[in-house]
């Protein structure tokens, strides 16, 4: 019988200090954070988890076979979210990079993005578990990249500084040797990002989508999208 | 709801039917209109699409933005429970590790089946669907015709609406004036294909949906369906009532929690219950079906899979419809000292011949679809348009390469974004910032889908049997797949892929990827979940498992009603086709029950 039980409340395990992680930080609160971490891990690269204790498997269960489909879900709740602190810093501030605010929506840390790209790389399933190894050591591997580049963190970076690590790793097919890793990173996180961002009324805002409401009638395409095709509503 | 568990059924019942989909469905309505007291038997949980519906859930509030997975297959809104390629401890087999020569066997374990998430495509089979043999010689002619079953899925239609439109097409059949629903609006990708489509020879035009694109008439439908029967109609009357006209919105996959589509759950369970004739008994995986000394089938022995129990009900007559799988499972798992190599299986045919629908697809970047103006195209959940199978001719005179036809199914691409990147890296050429959102936007809805549903002809090396070491949880023995598509099914493919970008081209776009090798475009075995076959109607007893009323040549109070007696799979989805002839199957059994002949 269904019991649409769900993973008791997960403890994300992150100081109740820190902002949430999910939006923007302020500047000066990620350089804060990132000068305690790495003093504590005494590595310049904390995002690094290649060593010991390092990428750990996904233990816990799906959802199931039999979910409630009509409740709300956040991320974290169908199973707990693993990204570091320092990995959810670096991913909100590649998201908000690659999806700003602008004339067609918001940024996507004001979308929550980060938190799908967290559940995503936390989840049990096949698929998303390869995503993981590539996004976690991707975030690392940005990470190193920027302090190679700039000696900072990459959510530190100015945005000319971001656009000249991006421009190395923003297309698979033309990235350089030395770049493809990156790249195959860019284009797995870029594709989060957007199946993130679009999935919400901001992001159909954004693309164009206008739907899931209810009408008392449906007409068709509009008299200029059929001028525009050069077609004719066929169906009287 | 009269939901009852083992405990608290009755001693015994004037019918017994596994299954609760298209074809349990339909029986349990027309035999508890009739009068008849029947008990039902789900392998699955009992599920109610009025709550459990997720109708305008947006894929940011479930996990995963709502892709599929493992656990889903479709989707997390997908209305399947406890279902998809795989059920747990319910394992299937393979008779080859030939992935060329494997069968992906789609299972749903909830009150009313596959019926809750399939897409609704409600086709007629056609005169030449029901006699191929004689058209080609090829494969194997039904014992009825069209004109057999042709009163029957005009009542069908009536009952659960369909829309479309009547074009007076060779072999694609009109229903009778005013029985069809308004077929909806064509939409901009569908105008535009219909446009293009028809200079390379390929007509296209609205397609038939069983979804209520406006309310049924409740006061003068039923008289139609069950004339003399008032008590009937009052209560069929009542259930259209409550069935909703379509809103344009959220797509029928999910199922409908307003009934504007078919389920069975929506349309055929709700009055049969109402009768007060129908007990259903969920979480009951039927095992066998119990013969009495006098070899009438005389109940069902099931696992009750709250306990793990097996279970016994009583009944005068035996319904499987339980899918094609599924019953061949059953009869097999039958055996007794007058049917040693399972039940109704003198001829040896139990499990022979089963078929799907020949699969293959293309998609095409239309840069006339590019920028288009914003708007909505929810439109019925499913798609407006598709091209019936338009080359009769040609390929009676020999000139295609094989033997049978196939439709085009067709949808665009301004449907609910979410979960999967909009813009493919090629297209985007690694736009980031404001840029991507620019190209997201100038590509979104510039995809065209189209997808060959084609007839498959029944061979010998495609067939269930029982595999003769696997068990399921309960020790039941499971079903092992055979499979192998002939020339005719991949030549057919081909003939498709090469249609698609003919009618790409024409539309001045492109296919996103490169002409595949020939006969390797088929989707494997079962992928369309058009599982017919297995149980062959005939008109001779040694040669075939049923007559012509669904009925067991061994064992005449046991009748099949899901499509495991199909003798050939056309082009048409099953699903019309399994409701026509169970309810047919269903008056056959009224009246052979008045004259006391079962």
């Amino acid at each position: 019988m269904p019991t649409h039980d769900l993973p008791a409340p997960f403890d994300s395990g992150l100081p109740e200090r820190m902002p949430d992680p999910a939006i923007r930080l302020p500047r000066r609160t990620v350089l804060k954070w990132f000068a305690a971490a790495a003093a504590a891990s005494q590595v310049a690269g904390c995002l690094d988890r290649s060593g010991p204790g390092g990428l750990a498997p996904i233990t816990a269960p799906g959802y199931g076979t039999d979910p409630l489909l009509t409740r709300v879900y956040k991320a974290g709740d169908a199973w707990p979210l693993t990204l570091t602190m320092a990995e959810r810093t670096a991913s909100v501030a590649l998201a908000d990079f690659i999806m700003p605010a602008d004339a067609y929506g918001p940024a996507a840390s004001k979308l929550r993005v980060v938190d799908f790209i967290d559940e995503w790389v936390s989840a049990p399933y096949p698929g998303q578990v390869n995503d993981r190894k590539i996004i976690v050591p991707g975030l690392a591997w940005l990470e190193s990249e920027s302090r190679r580049r700039y000696g900072a963190a990459f959510a530190t970076l100015s945005a000319a500084q971001m656009d000249g690590i991006c421009a190395d790793i923003c297309f698979e097919k033309n990235a350089t040797a030395p770049f493809k890793v990156g790249a195959r990173f860019f284009s797995v996180f870029r594709g989060l990002t957007a199946g993130a961002y679009y999935s919400t009324p901001a992001g159909w805002k954004a693309i164009g989508y206008e739907g899931n409401v209810p009408l008392p009638k449906f007409d068709g395409p509009p008299p200029a999208v059929l001028a525009m095709l050069e077609v004719e509503q066929t169906v009287k | 709801m009269p939901i009852i568990t083992a405990k608290t059924a009755q001693p015994t019942y004037d019918v017994v039917i596994v299954g609760s989909g298209a074809g349990g469905g339909q029986m349990a309505m027309t035999l508890t209109l009739a009068g008849l007291k029947c008990v039902m038997l789900e392998a699955g949980r009992a599920y109610d699409p009025a709550t459990e519906t997720p109708m305008f859930q947006r894929p940011d509030q479930a996990p995963l933005r709502g892709v599929g997975t493992p656990e889903k297959n479709f989707g997390f809104y997908d209305a399947t429970v406890d279902g998809g390629w795989q059920v747990p401890n319910e394992p299937y087999t393979q008779g080859s590790d030939d992935p060329a020569r494997k069968f992906w066997w789609w299972r749903a374990r909830m009150l009313g089946g596959r019926t809750n998430h399939w897409g609704r495509i409600s086709l007629r089979n056609g005169p030449y669907d029901f006699k191929p043999h004689s058209r080609d010689g090829l494969g194997f002619d039904w014992p009825i015709g069209y004109e057999d079953v042709e009163p029957y899925y005009t009542k069908v239609e009536q009952l659960i609406g369909v829309y479309g439109t009547n074009e007076g097409r060779e072999n694609t059949p009109d229903s009778p004036e005013g029985v069809l629903l308004p077929a909806p609006k064509g939409r901009a990708a569908e105008l535009l294909v219909q446009k293009h489509a028809k200079t390379v020879g390929v007509p296209v035009m609205p397609i038939h949906r069983a979804v209520l694109t406006r309310a049924l008439d409740a006061d003068t439908i039923p008289a139609k369906l069950f004339p003399g029967n008032e008590w009937a109609q009052k209560i069929v009357a009542d259930s259209m009532r409550r069935r909703g006209a379509c809103f344009w919105a959220t797509p029928c996959g999910r199922g409908c929690s307003i009934g504007a589509n078919y389920q069975s759950t929506t349309v055929h369970l709700p009055p049969a219950l109402a009768t007060g004739n129908l007990d259903i008994l969920p979480n009951a995986h039927a095992r066998e079906v119990l013969l009495g000394a006098d070899g009438k089938a005389n109940g069902v022995l099931f696992v009750d899979k709250t306990t793990g129990n097996e279970e016994r009900v009583r009944g005068r007559i035996v319904i499987l419809a339980a899918s094609s799988g599924e019953t061949v499972r059953i009869l097999l798992n039958s055996k007794s000292a007058s049917f040693p190599n399972g039940l109704a299986n003198s001829s040896g045919k139990v499990g022979k011949y089963v078929m799907d629908t020949v699969g293959t697809s293309l998609v095409g970047q239309i840069p006339k679809l590019e920028n288009v103006p914003s708007h909505n195209e929810d439109g019925a959940g499913g798609s407006h348009f598709y091209s019936p199978w338009w080359l009769y001719k040609e390929q009676l005179a020999g000139k295609l390469g094989f033997a049978r036809g196939y439709h085009i199914e067709m949808g665009g691409s301004r449907d609910m974004p979410g979960g999967w990147n909009p813009l493919p890296d090629d297209l985007g050429q690694g736009a980031y910032g404001t840029k991507f959102k620019e190209a997201a936007r100038r590509y979104y809805g510039s995809f065209v889908y189209l997808s060959c549903r084609g007839e498959m002809i029944p061979n010998e090396d495609s067939f269930a049997e029982l595999d003769p070491v696997v068990k399921d949880k309960w020790g039941t023995p499971v079903i092992r797949w055979n499979w192998k598509f002939s020339e005719h099914e991949l030549r057919q493919a081909d003939h498709a892929q090469d249609t698609f970008t003919a009618i790409f081209s024409a539309m001045g776009g492109t296919v996103r990827r490169a002409k595949p090798k020939t006969g390797t475009e088929i989707e494997p075995g079962g992928k369309i979940i058009h599982e017919v076959g297995g149980a062959l109607m005939g008109a001779d007893a040694k040669r075939s498992v049923v007559n012509g009323w669904n009925q067991t040549w061994d064992v005449k109070n046991l009748f099949l009603v899901d499509a495991s007696p199909f003798p050939s799979n056309s082009d048409k989805n099953p699903t019309l086709t399994i409701m026509a002839l169970a309810w047919r199957t269903g008056d056959y059994i009224v009246d052979q029950a008045k004259k006391g002949n079962i």
